[in-house]
């Protein structure tokens, strides 16, 4: 690894990972990640969600032990088994939202569990106090150690959690995406506290969306992919299309293997959805035939939009009309009744009902056209799942067993199952491929391809690029709850993606957009 | 439309068994089975030992007494299994006898008309309960808390703290004569009408199949198109139906109605019910169970009562029994785990990405 980054070569590196592998069941979240952080330097970790950023910073937290690979912390070999050792080693990690106590004191919040103690093991408050203000003050902050956490922005919380991390003693800060909710002012304010840190000879990692923010911040940046470690450039020695290349940079094609399919008449038309707090004035359509991408950043609204188009949760303004027959807000079994099919995002939790068996789950939505006069009985309901179960190459001993017993690409394909079994016209897809292996990925590519071609409309909503560029006719780009981009097959390249979807994530407080 | 599909190879499509494990350990290894059993010994234990057990008027009594009981814990099965509960079934009974006693002994409308508007009456609290629970969102467990205490203040102010009595000849008598020369009440009749339909509904049905899924994930349930609220509103009302009915059968038996008819009665339902083999969490049980559950209790019961023992002693054995069952409950599924089932047969790799359009896609 070319990293001219270590000016203080002399000192051991704060931070050091390598060739670090962990594995969920069936599903391998980090191949090999490699994260080199020298003290007294802001080490941006950039990649697509899903690229295994999370699972890397949990493993240094000690949230999760890694199955292989190095892990050395200020030149010392490290195994952590909990958040209390890696803490204990000075590793402090910062999330997006902070959870502090919220009824009690600041003070407390930062000496949680190590309160300086006066006589008779009593509570030396003025002390508490005293040095609370103390940490403020060498942060440049403002914020009162007597007043409650409740209240306090998520700001000023995650200020909280750095000065505990500062009375901690902690060598190596990791912040995760810490300005999605702060406003520019705030963001400054972070920054500035970031840089005296660094300056303390602190290791500071960062991770974002932002490489506007990246690229005024940080030292040095790292870029991951797929789990696996790509490189690392000197920010001065790089810049921002270099870095979405790095980021994007696979051979789509190969992948994801859409084929041509006649486009048909539309499908689904959905004209001014509004929800407030949720997204804006979303207008757009899908034909028979065609593979819609919805693409965004998490948290852009994109999975909130399906859902109201379904029906499951309810919208301000706006229609929804599929196959020319308006469809009702708020009743997913209207919605079914018309022709949608909707795979939600958490196959755990709403694709699937999981301690159900593979037959129930699979007959679930059809249950209707298999009663007769008004009866259903077990017989009729395996009869049904057995063939879609085969068509979908479903791995499981019988149609008895339960979902929870089966890997989330075998479960992914009972909810494929059981909403092909009801006959759609319009297939509404999120997240179609997550936590699921290489291998059934492929297969469900292939199948939404297929699908495709027999007809079948597709809205497919995913954070992996490379799938919406390689399986999507047509892109469609939501940020920060607004559609910005529509993009055709061929317009759609991964930086006008992405450009599209961190369009309105520059902030007007700040410098001006990068691009 | 035709639908692509995954195959093999091979070309040959997939077949799968219906079940993991043979009929008979399928129909053995159950909760149910095991109640069943527990009801068959105690039953053929009690007829062989306990004095007068055998007598022609042990199995007539305790029909009687059970039957109100047995009755309100078909659509407590039901609630149960979505997750949720209804404390007030025996507020709602007390109230619909209240509403019975007042209409025929004071307002002399007849047996059957008062009936069915105490049978109204007992839907429409079903209803209320049903409204906060499914529309608001409310916890059944708070809400039938409250209604439990306002159902009763209800029937107190229906009747004053007076004892209605005096039901018209004949129609007092019609649910506690026998079925020609059995040993068993008229009551057993409608009874076991319900037992049969409150059985179709919660297994033969879609909307039984529901009632499962909204225990089991009430999300995943939405979004399969389930009506979550719809369900429960229906089982609530189903509910106070049910209890009112009991109600009418209460008070017809005792020729009297007072401001404590059915007092208690909601927890031996629900003793029955859990007995049973259902979760209390949701998403299992069956009707069977729950019917050899409060069979169980209530032999247990009169076997102990002829026997001499003391309402303590019955009191601490049914109490024991439904503490065993719940742990008993929990070691099942571990000595399931132990038995053979079939193995997961590999389906083959089928892993590499395929060119597009290379015939891989077959018509079925």
């Amino acid at each position: 690894m070319s990293t001219a980054a270590h000016q203080a070569a002399a000192q051991p590196l704060t931070l050091a990972l390598r060739g670090v592998a962990k594995s969920f069941g069936a599903v391998q979240a980090l191949k090999s990640g490699t994260l080199e952080v020298a003290p007294g330097s802001i080490h941006a970790l950039v990649g697509e969600n899903g690229a295994g950023k999370s699972t890397l910073v949990k493993i240094v937290a000690g949230v999760h032990r890694r199955d292989t690979g190095y892990f050395e912390l200020a030149g010392e070999p490290v195994d952590f088994g909990s958040t209390a050792e890696s803490k204990a080693a000075g590793v402090a990690v910062i999330y997006q939202e902070p959870t502090l106590f919220p009824d009690l004191s600041v003070a407390e919040n930062i000496f949680m569990g190590r309160h300086p103690l006066g006589a008779g093991r009593r509570i030396d408050r003025t002390r508490m106090f005293a040095e609370s203000e103390a940490l403020f003050a060498r942060l440049g902050v403002d914020i009162d150690p007597r007043r409650t956490a409740n209240g306090l922005s998520i700001a000023d919380q995650q200020l909280i959690e750095i000065a505990k991390a500062i009375s901690l003693e902690a060598k190596l800060l990791v912040m995760d995406e810490p300005t999605a909710a702060l406003s520019g002012n705030e963001v400054a304010r972070l920054f500035a506290v970031a840089r005296s840190l660094r300056d303390e000879g602190r290791a500071l990692v960062f991770i974002s969306h932002r490489f506007d923010e990246v690229f005024d911040l940080c030292d040095v940046v790292t870029v991951m992919r797929d789990g696996a470690y790509v490189s690392t450039h000197l920010i001065a020695e790089t810049s921002e299309s270099e870095i979405v290349s790095k980021m994007v940079g696979r051979e789509v094609a190969e992948l994801f293997p859409k084929t041509v399919a006649p486009i048909g008449d539309v499908v689904l038309d959905v004209q001014g959805l509004n929800s407030t707090g949720e997204f804006h004035d979303i207008s757009f359509q899908v034909r028979a035939g065609e593979i819609v991408g919805l693409a965004g950043l998490v948290g852009a609204g994109r999975s909130e939009i399906a859902r109201a188009v379904f029906g499951v949760d309810k919208y301000d303004a706006g229609s929804v009309t599929l196959g020319g027959v308006p469809v009702r807000q708020g009743k997913p079994s209207r919605a079914i009744r018309a022709g949608m099919a909707f795979v939600p995002e958490d196959r755990r939790q709403q694709g699937l009902v999981i301690e159900g068996s593979v037959a129930k789950n699979v007959a679930s939505v059809i249950r209707g056209r298999l009663s007769r006069l008004g009866l259903l009985t077990a017989g009729a309901e395996n009869k049904a799942a057995g063939p879609w179960a085969a068509k979908l190459q479903v791995k499981t001993s019988a149609l008895d067993m339960r979902a929870a017993t089966m890997s989330g690409g075998n479960q992914q394909k009972v909810v494929i199952a059981k909403w092909l079994a009801t006959n759609p016209s319009l297939l509404i897809i999120d997240e179609p491929t997550r936590g699921i292996d290489v291998g059934t990925k492929a297969e469900v590519h292939r199948l939404l391809s297929d699908l495709a071609g027999q007809g079948l409309a597709i809205l497919m909503i995913s954070s992996e690029l490379p799938e919406v560029l390689g399986m999507a006719d047509r892109v469609l780009v939501v940020c920060e709850g607004r559609l910005t981009a529509e993009l055709s097959r061929a317009e759609a390249t991964p930086e006008n993606v992405m450009a599209a979807a961190t369009r309105s994530a520059q902030r007007d407080s700040e410098k001006e957009p990068v691009r | 439309m035709s639908t692509p599909t995954l195959t093999k190879p091979d070309g040959a499509e997939r077949t799968y068994p219906a079940y993991s494990r043979n009929p008979l350990a399928r129909a053995l290894l159950t909760r149910e089975a095991a109640v069943i059993l527990a009801l068959v010994v105690v039953f053929i234990y009690s007829m062989g030992n306990i004095p007068f057990f055998d007598g022609p008027l042990t199995i007539f009594n305790l029909s009687k007494e059970y039957a109100p009981i047995l009755l309100m814990a078909l659509p407590m099965t039901l609630i149960i299994i979505t997750g949720e509960i209804d404390l007030s079934v025996a507020s709602t009974l007390g109230a619909s006898a209240a509403v019975t006693g007042v209409l025929v002994v004071e307002h002399d409308v007849s047996v059957p008309v008062a009936a069915i508007i105490a049978i109204v009456v007992g839907s429409l609290l079903g209803a209320l309960n049903g409204f906060f629970i499914a529309y608001v969102g409310l916890p059944s467990l708070a809400v039938t808390i409250g209604s439990l205490a306002l159902y009763r203040g209800l029937a107190e102010g229906l009747i004053q703290a007076k004892r209605i009595s005096g039901f018209p000849e004949g129609w007092q008598d019609w649910p506690t004569e026998r079925i020609g020369d059995t040993q068993y009440p008229n009551i057993l009749i409608p009874t076991a009408v319900l037992i049969v339909a409150f059985g179709v509904l919660l297994h033969f049905t879609r909307f039984g199949r529901g009632i499962f899924e909204i225990g089991l994930s009430d999300e995943s349930a939405h979004f399969s198109g389930v009506n979550v609220a719809r369900t429960k509103m229906i089982l609530f009302v189903l509910s106070g139906a049910v209890a009112a009915f009991a109600g009418v059968y209460v008070a017809l038996k005792a020729n009297s109605v007072a401001t404590d008819t059915g007092t208690g009665f909601e927890l031996k339902v629900i003793a029955g019910v859990l007995l049973g083999g259902v979760s209390i969490f949701g998403g299992r049980g069956a009707l069977h169970g729950v019917v050899a559950g409060v069979l169980l209790i209530a032999v247990l019961n009169s076997a102990l009562q002829l026997d001499g023992q003391g309402s303590e002693v019955i009191q601490i054995i049914i109490g024991l029994l439904l503490v065993g069952s719940v742990i008993a409950s929990n070691f099942l599924p571990r000595v399931r785990a132990l038995l053979p089932r079939r193995k997961v047969i590999d389906a083959p790799p089928s892993v590499t990405p395929q060119t597009p359009g290379a015939g891989e896609s077959s018509e079925r």
